[in-house]
């Protein structure tokens, strides 16, 4: 499941992956609106790494 | 820009400017605590905040009103390439996840309130803990320096002329961050935030609204840099694709490096306030990515400004009535006030724990500790006042782009030795001083820009300096443990932990 923590690096540091203009969304050319589309996901991604874990014993 | 004085909008700024002084004055009593009787009170606000509060408090002093005014500003000149600081503060998080709470576990078993305690913890070295706090220190000034910038082009943008609302502004500041400690920061950033995210807000509704939608904004922001001559446009040109990626890499590798970012991991309740922060802090990266596309705004709201520093300030003065205008800019000058404060608490703390402790009075009481410590978070602030007021602005800003290289070379000491013990402070020490030399170098012979060079198979690739200077400082301190492994294979004391 860590392995999740390491997908954002990817999709987001390798620019030629979204570095064109179409297709758009809401007027927003592919490089913003995909950029800002990580935003979710990369919460999504550790929210379930977060959930697959043992939690701390109580402190 | 306005020459006469704004007076609905200054109003509406004076009022929530004094809120929020009553607010950093009040701080002292939230959360009780005796707040100069242990540097842990005044320091780092009792060890005690929790999911909300280090939200805000970390989520504020993060994204910098410098932030506010910067990133548009870069993105208003060079385009796609200035977005960078949207892949960096996303990537940032899953670091944030995997690192800081092992950090913080380190540090709360052992009392650290800095970085370089828990260097000095994990390798019982004087030098690799002086060179952590001196880093710490020297990286944090320029940083503080920039948001008076932040905070200075608003109140000009109403009109008031001269150095005295800034320093009058940050001699508040400086008062109040004295007798309240973290406390004071991290409850004036729940105002700080919330004004925030309702300028961006209605901005990113109301502008694209005003301008024919987001479409209009992005046609226009591509003739005008199609007229410039094409160097820089809405995606980036396949020169600017490494430096953009490792630029974001770097900067987010460096961001939690830096004393205010890590005054607020140490500040929280628990490990797991910082786990759930990593999940819950983005929602600031995504406010982030819209207010720099206010850059782009400009250019359909045919705005002309002197310098992009001045584009947000002037947008907003353009296309909103003078009342939110004042809100705007009260959000951007309180924002400025939060990770000021912390950024002065940050390199405070380090001077009390690894300056005056280690190398003055080592016997020092829990409240001569913060004594110490609120008396140099005021030179801090006064330090950076006059650093502005008498240097000229374009050395804060070069000093805060090296200042970024400087403390991504601390990384390995801090992040290497909560994974492993292999490495010596001997080797860590010479890949830092290599790390620093290096980037400083070549930065500076680049006429300070942020990038290098190098020349692979004839052709010829441009990257950030900090993330080459931050290779260099690994692998020399890889071949410097090995090394000095060989000739003593005894290490001394690394198993005592204090």
């Amino acid at each position: 499941m860590w392995m999740l923590l390491l997908v954002p690096f990817i999709g987001l540091l390798w620019v030629p992956f979204y570095n064109f203009t179409e297709p758009s969304l809401f007027g927003f050319p592919f490089f913003y609106w995909y950029q800002l589309a990580w935003v979710p996901i990369s919460s999504l991604l550790i929210w379930l790494v977060y959930r697959s874990r043992t939690p701390d014993e109580a402190p | 820009m306005a020459n006469q004085i704004e007076w609905v909008a200054l109003s509406v700024f004076v009022f929530f400017f004094a809120l929020v002084t009553v607010m950093g004055f009040f701080a002292a009593r939230w959360k009780s605590g005796p707040v100069s009787a242990h540097l842990d009170q005044w320091g780092l606000g009792g060890r005690q905040f929790g999911i909300w509060v280090t939200w805000f408090l970390v989520g504020g002093d993060f994204y910098t009103a410098y932030t506010v005014i910067a990133v548009p500003a870069l993105v208003y000149a060079v385009g796609a390439y200035g977005f960078f600081a949207l892949p960096y503060t996303i990537i940032v998080y899953p670091f944030v996840f995997a690192v800081m709470p092992l950090l913080w576990k380190q540090a709360h078993a052992n009392g650290h309130v800095t970085a370089a305690d828990v260097v000095h913890g994990t390798y019982h070295s004087r030098g690799l803990e002086l060179a952590v706090a001196i880093t710490g220190m020297v990286a944090t000034m320029p940083y503080i320096a920039l948001q008076l910038i932040g905070m200075s082009v608003t109140i000009k943008t109403m009109g008031l002329k001269g150095d005295l609302p800034i320093i009058a502004a940050f001699i508040i500041l400086a008062l109040y961050t004295y007798s309240s400690g973290l406390r004071a920061p991290a409850l004036i950033a729940f105002v700080k935030d919330i004004m925030i995210y309702i300028v961006v807000l209605v901005a990113i509704v109301v502008v694209p609204a005003k301008l024919g939608g987001y479409g209009v904004v992005f046609a226009a922001a591509n003739d005008a840099f199609a007229t410039k001559g094409g160097l820089t446009g809405l995606t980036l040109k396949p020169s600017q694709m490494l430096p953009y990626a490792s630029l974001a890499l770097g900067s987010a590798l460096a961001a939690f490096m830096y004393p205010h970012t890590l005054t607020g991991i140490f500040a929280s309740k628990s490990a797991d306030t910082i786990r759930k922060n990593a999940i819950l802090l983005p929602a600031y990266t995504l406010l982030l990515g819209l207010i720099a596309l206010l850059g782009y705004m400009a250019y359909a709201a045919k705005i002309a400004v002197p310098t992009p520093n001045d584009v947000v300030p002037a947008l907003f003065q353009a296309l909103f009535p003078s009342w939110f205008a004042g809100f705007a800019f009260s959000a951007i000058a309180i924002g400025a006030l939060v990770p000021a404060a912390v950024m002065s608490i940050g390199a405070a703390n380090l001077f009390t724990r690894n300056v005056w402790k280690s190398y003055v009075n080592p016997a020092i009481s829990h409240a001569g500790e913060a004594a110490v410590a609120k008396i140099t978070s005021l030179v801090v602030k006064l330090g950076a006042l006059a650093f502005i007021l008498f240097l000229p602005t374009q050395y804060a800003l070069d000093l805060q782009l090296l200042g970024g290289l400087w403390i991504l070379q601390t990384f390995p000491a801090l992040v290497f030795g909560l994974f492993t013990r292999w490495f010596r402070a001997e080797g860590l020490l010479l890949g830092w001083a290599a790390g620093i030399i290096w980037g400083s170098w070549t930065a500076w012979s680049n006429g300070l820009k942020p990038l290098a060079s190098i020349e692979l198979g004839g052709a010829s690739y441009m990257f950030y300096v900090g993330l080459g200077a931050l290779i260099l400082n690994v692998v020399v301190a890889v071949v410097v443990t090995v090394i000095v492994g060989l000739i003593s294979p005894n290490r001394t004391s690394v198993t005592a932990r204090s």
